[in-house]
Parts: structure tokens; sequence; C-alpha cells
């Protein structure tokens, strides 16, 4: 079910999230901490840098995008340990330097180099997956204030509508009473 | 108990500890914002065109040198034999050397939770950048036929034969282009949300549009922080040993030939401290006049300068030692063709290049043990000048000072560098100036979400931790 509300022209337009500004990283970060103990699950707190203790203070658990950049660590050392075995080995067996074919002393820059690579690949596209980036628009840029604030020096913090715990009356109330200014109703489109 | 200090003892102590902010003149977030991004945002200035057109010209030296060293042969540079590596290799080593600084900042830094470096982490990267875009000029043309220079890469191919990987010239391969991508992706990763704050300022459609791409539609959410963060320090986890992994591998090159003065087991640590010192130096030198150009003195402090300037004066002392121990093990290992090496190096026809190196990488930094020096912005530029010369001046002594008198002495020779080797080495710093100078005008030469993050008022206890402060006091 979408939730409508009237514009400026007096259409209904259908509603994203309900959005507030807080005046300090102090006065978001203690308001993170209500929201997160009243239950809500779809919400985010918009900071220009990260806010260090947020991830605890929303309720959020470690990210694991490190277990996509171990993923991609494996992936780059067993490439490299085939790439360079099996020409070394078992296509173009030759010996060079009087060293085995199969010289794994003489390999391990290569593994690592390869590992290394591989790790960081995953990592950053990875992380940019999870975060469901790159992404041409989103609702949250139709709030004028968030984006000549966010990322300069505002706080906000942003619910969204599809939140089980979202009420047309209390979810203000309960913004205002964090100390929160300027609570608007972001559109969807 | 420690409660019987009077006020003034207790007021002192505390003036005492508290550390200098990073951030000077209690300067707030949107003051950040509009500092860094005005320098990109502003106008065009007339000293931008006038340097552009300076370097952009000196870099035309290295694209015509090469042109015509490809067009003609690797005859038109003054190696031969013996001398077969000479300034090639010498500019190779220097210039991958000079990035090893932007990385050591942005990882190793970061990992010891150095939090002075986000001044300067994103200047310095981009110098890696470019350091490594004009080292890779040189390995790239030394081979002399470049159209297979191809034979480097691990492709299958008709010839039946596959690079050698048991040689270390090939790990290089590896080394520098792992490095090169995982610099600019770690720089990236780093931009991402700097480029978000310009696109919400930009003022024309183009530029939003621009910017709008580049940032990937980056909206600055916890839930987005959490993993960036995440994805930050694996990155800075994994540059940490590819640092240092880098200018050992370049070591191999040399440590495991048989050549007097290039078969030693120092080299790994002996480059890595040099690549540091180095690269130390020529940050200094670029973001001096950057800072005094767009008046960043309240980011980036004399205190950063400061620091910067004892890594310079800690890794120049470790590569005085490596210099010296270099010598002992020639005199002690009692091998006579190790100990002509390095009696040839200081005595022999290239004595000037062995001891200009000495004197600019072991004697010039030693001033930095003084902080009147130290915090004196216009000294600090003019020292920073030698280890910039002295690493150069190292390179050349152990390629050409070690292989111009080998084994048999019926093979020595001299190297005499050709008109084409001095223009193209030269037309190298137009390239890396020329890229710099794009840099700092279209991007942001200062890391804004990581200097905001630093600032006190950034931390969510800040307040609490003052009132806390008061309490002690009045107790």
């Amino acid at each position: 079910m979408s939730i409508l509300a009237k514009n400026s022209e007096g259409q209904s337009v259908e509603i994203y999230a309900i959005g507030a500004e807080f005046p300090s990283a102090a006065a978001v970060f203690e308001a993170a901490q209500k929201v997160r103990d009243q239950g809500f699950k779809w919400w985010d707190v918009y900071s220009s840098y990260p806010i260090h203790g947020m991830d605890a203070a929303m309720g959020l658990g470690k990210s694991w995008v490190s277990a996509i950049s171990l993923a991609g660590a494996a992936t780059g050392l067993t490439t490299a340990v085939l790439l360079q075995t099996i020409p070394s080995v078992f296509i173009y067996p030759m010996i060079v330097q009087g060293k085995p074919y199969f010289s794994l002393p003489a390999f391990f820059p290569i593994m690592f180099e390869l590992t290394v690579l591989f790790t960081a690949f995953a990592t950053v596209f990875g992380m940019f997956t999870v975060n469901l980036l790159p992404r041409l628009h989103h609702p949250i840029f139709n709030w004028e204030r968030f984006c000549q604030k966010a990322t300069d020096d505002g706080f906000f913090i942003v619910i969204e509508v599809a939140d089980p715990r979202y009420s047309e009356t209390d979810t203000p109330k309960l913004l205002e009473s964090l100390g929160a200014s300027n609570i608007t109703l972001i559109p969807r489109d | 108990m420690a409660t019987n200090f009077t006020p003034e003892v207790e007021a002192y102590a505390k003036a005492e500890m508290t550390r200098q902010p990073l951030v000077l003149h209690k300067r707030d977030l949107a003051w950040v914002t509009q500092k860094i991004c005005g320098i990109v945002e502003e106008p065009t200035p007339t000293w931008w065109w006038i340097a552009f057109l300076i370097t952009a010209s000196l870099s035309v030296l290295t694209v015509g040198g090469v042109a015509y060293l490809i067009s003609t042969g690797v005859g038109v540079w003054g190696l031969n034999h013996p001398v077969g590596w000479a300034w090639d290799i010498t500019n190779f080593v220097f210039w991958i050397g000079i990035g090893h600084a932007g990385t050591l900042i942005s990882a190793i830094l970061y990992l010891t939770r150095q939090k002075w470096r986000t001044a300067v982490n994103r200047a310095s990267e981009a110098m890696t950048l470019f350091a490594v875009v004009c080292a890779g000029i040189f390995p790239g043309v030394h081979v002399g036929r470049i159209w297979m220079v191809w034979f480097l890469a691990p492709v299958p191919q008709a010839n039946a034969i596959w690079p050698n990987f048991r040689s270390p010239l090939l790990w290089d391969v590896f080394a520098v282009s792992t490095y090169f991508t995982v610099s600019v992706l770690f720089w990236y990763v780093g931009l991402v949300p700097d480029l978000a704050t310009l696109r919400d300022r930009a003022k024309t459609k183009l530029r939003k549009w621009i910017y709008g791409l580049l940032s990937l539609g980056w909206r600055g959410g916890n839930r987005q922080w959490r993993h960036y963060e995440m994805a930050y320090m694996i990155l800075a986890g994994i540059s940490t040993p590819l640092v240092l992994s880098v200018h050992s591998v370049v070591s191999f090159d040399f440590a495991t030939s048989v050549i007097p003065g290039w078969h030693t087991t120092i080299f790994p640590p002996y480059f890595v401290a040099g690549a540091i010192f180095g690269g130390f130096a020529m940050v200094l030198t670029i973001l001096l006049p950057f800072r005094a150009i767009y008046h960043l003195e309240d980011i980036v402090t004399v205190k950063h300068v400061e620091v910067m300037c004892k890594i310079i004066l800690l890794t120049g002392t470790i590569v005085g030692y490596a210099y010296l121990m270099e010598l002992f093990i020639a005199w002690y290992g009692a091998n006579p063709n190790e100990r002509y090496a390095f009696y040839n190096r200081a005595l022999g026809p290239y004595w000037w290049a062995y001891w200009s190196m000495m004197f600019c990488n072991v004697i010039a930094p030693q001033f930095f043990w003084f902080k009147a020096l130290r915090t004196n912005i216009v000294i600090v530029w003019v020292i920073v000048q030698f280890p910039n010369i002295g690493m150069w001046f190292e390179r050349f002594v152990i390629i050409v000072t070690s292989i111009h008198r080998d084994y048999l002495p019926s093979s020595w020779g001299m190297f005499h560098p050709s008109i084409t080797d001095i223009l193209t080495f030269v037309g190298t710093f137009g390239i890396f100036l020329t890229l710099f100078l794009l840099f700092v005008r279209f991007l942001p030469m200062i890391a804004i979400a990581e200097v905001k993050a630093v600032l006190p008022q950034a931390d969510p206890h800040h307040h609490a931790e003052e009132e806390t402060h008061v309490h002690s006091s009045q107790k």
C-alpha cells in the first residue's frame, strides 16, 4: 500500500520517506539510537563523512564486504598457481636456470601480486554492488534540502514509509521530540 | 592522591597534554567543503594556464624522445656494451620509488591510525599514479622493438614460448601493473564521496552530469558508509604489503643477478626505505607550493610538514645505514670482485655520482633534526630537493657503476648519456606536473570527507567528552 500526500499544487504524490535534519553529529547520534530502539528497520542516517560508532548506534552489524574480498583473494591465488603451473609444468615444460618445472618459491611473487589484485577488484566492485551503486537517480534526491546539505555539513535521518513501524502521525512527532528540524515528506518521483 | 595540584598546575598540564588540532582555527564542516571545492570551482587562474603551458611543452620532449627511439632504434640512447641498462632503468626505478610515499600515506598510515594523513593522502595518491605513469614509459620502450612488448604478457601464442615465471623481470611486470591498478582503485574509492560533494554543489548541468556519473550516485547514508569503510580498510590492508612488495620486486631485478654490487640480500628493505624517502621528498616538493597558492595552511599545517620531515629523516638515515652496511659487507665478505665494485663506486670514474648520492641522501636530511628547520617551510622545500636529486643518483650509481666494470676487465667501459636520454627524462617531469595540474584543476586535491572526519566536532561524543573534562577538573 502506497502512502500519498498533497504537493504544493494540490496533486497527490506517492511518498518515499520522511526526512529530518539534525544540528550536529552528537544530536544525530543520539537520535539514531532512539530510532533504533523504536524498532525501525527501513531507515538510514546521512552525513558527509562516516560517523564513528554509528553502525552500533543504528544497530547494524559488521559489513560483510570482507567475505567478498576473501573470495577475491582465493580466486587470485588459484589463478596465479594455475597460470604459472600449467604452462611451466604441463604445456611448455622447459628447464630454465636449472630449476625444476614446478619451482614454487619462484612462483611466490606472482601468487602474491595476483592475490592482491583480485582482492582489490573484489573489494571495490563488491562494495559498490552491496551499496547498490552505481545508480542514476534515487528518490531521496527529490528532497532539495538534502541535496544542498547532505554532502556538505548536514546530518539527516530518513525513515522510509515502507517501514512497518512507520506511522503518519507518530513518526513526525518522534523525530520532532528528538530535536529534528525541517521534517519533510519526500516524494517517490 | 593526585588531586592536590593547584588549578594552575592542572591547567598547565592540560594545555601541555592537549594535542594540536589537525585543522587549525576551529574550522567547521562547511568551511572544509567550501575551501577545497572552491579550488575546483573557481575560474581557471592565469598562473595555472602559464604553468600548464610550460609543463605540457616539457612533456613533448618525452613524446618526441620516445617517437625518435621507436622509429630509429635503441642506438639513439647512450647505452651500449657493457652498460646495457642505464638511464632507462634508472628513470624507471626513480619514478616508481616516488609513488611509494602516496601508498604509504594512504595505506600504512591508515592502519596505524595516523589521522594527519587525511590532509595529504589525496594529493600523494595522485602523485603515486602519475609517477607510475612516468615510470611505466621506460620499461615499455627500452625493449627496443616495442611491437614485441606483448611477449611480456602470458598470452598463448604460436611461438610455443611462455614468459619465464621464474624471472624477476616478469615478477616486475606483475608487481608494477598490480600496483598501478590497485592504486587507481584505492584512489577512486576515496574520491567517490568527494565527487558527490562536487556534484551537489555544481552550478551547471554539464558539471552536475559529469560529477554525478563519476560519483556513481553516492548518497552518504550510513548503510553505505559501513561497507565503504570496510572496503577502505581492506584496501589499506592489502596495499600495505603491496607497497612493500613493489620495490622489493624491483630490487630483485638486480639482487637475483650475479653482478658484483647487485647480488646482495640487503636490497629489498634498502630499496623500500629509499622509495619512501624519495617519495616524501617529492610530496613536499609539490604540495608546499600548492599549499601556499591555495592558502591551505589550516589543513596542511606546519605540524603536517614537520611530521613528513621526520619520516624523511628516519628513512634517509635507514638509507645511510644501508649504504654503510653495503660497504661493510663488501669488505667483510672478502670477495675481491665485490670489494672492487664498492671501491670503484666511491673512487672510480663515477665517484662524483656516488658522493652526490651520499651527500644528498645521508647528509642533507640530517638538518631535519632541528625543529627550527623542520618548521620553516622555505628551508624544508630547499632541503627536500636534495633527496629528489640524490635518489636519482642512487639508482644511477647502483645500475651504471656496477655493470660498467664487472668480472672481466677486458670488457670494461664507460657510459655517456645521449641528448635523447637527457631530454626524454626531462620530459617525464613535464608529464608528471601536467597530470598533477589537471588533477588539481578538476578533482578535490584534499580528501574532503576524510578531513571532516578528523575535526573535533565530527566525533559524536565531542560535547560529552568536554563536559567530563570540566567535571574532573572541578573535583
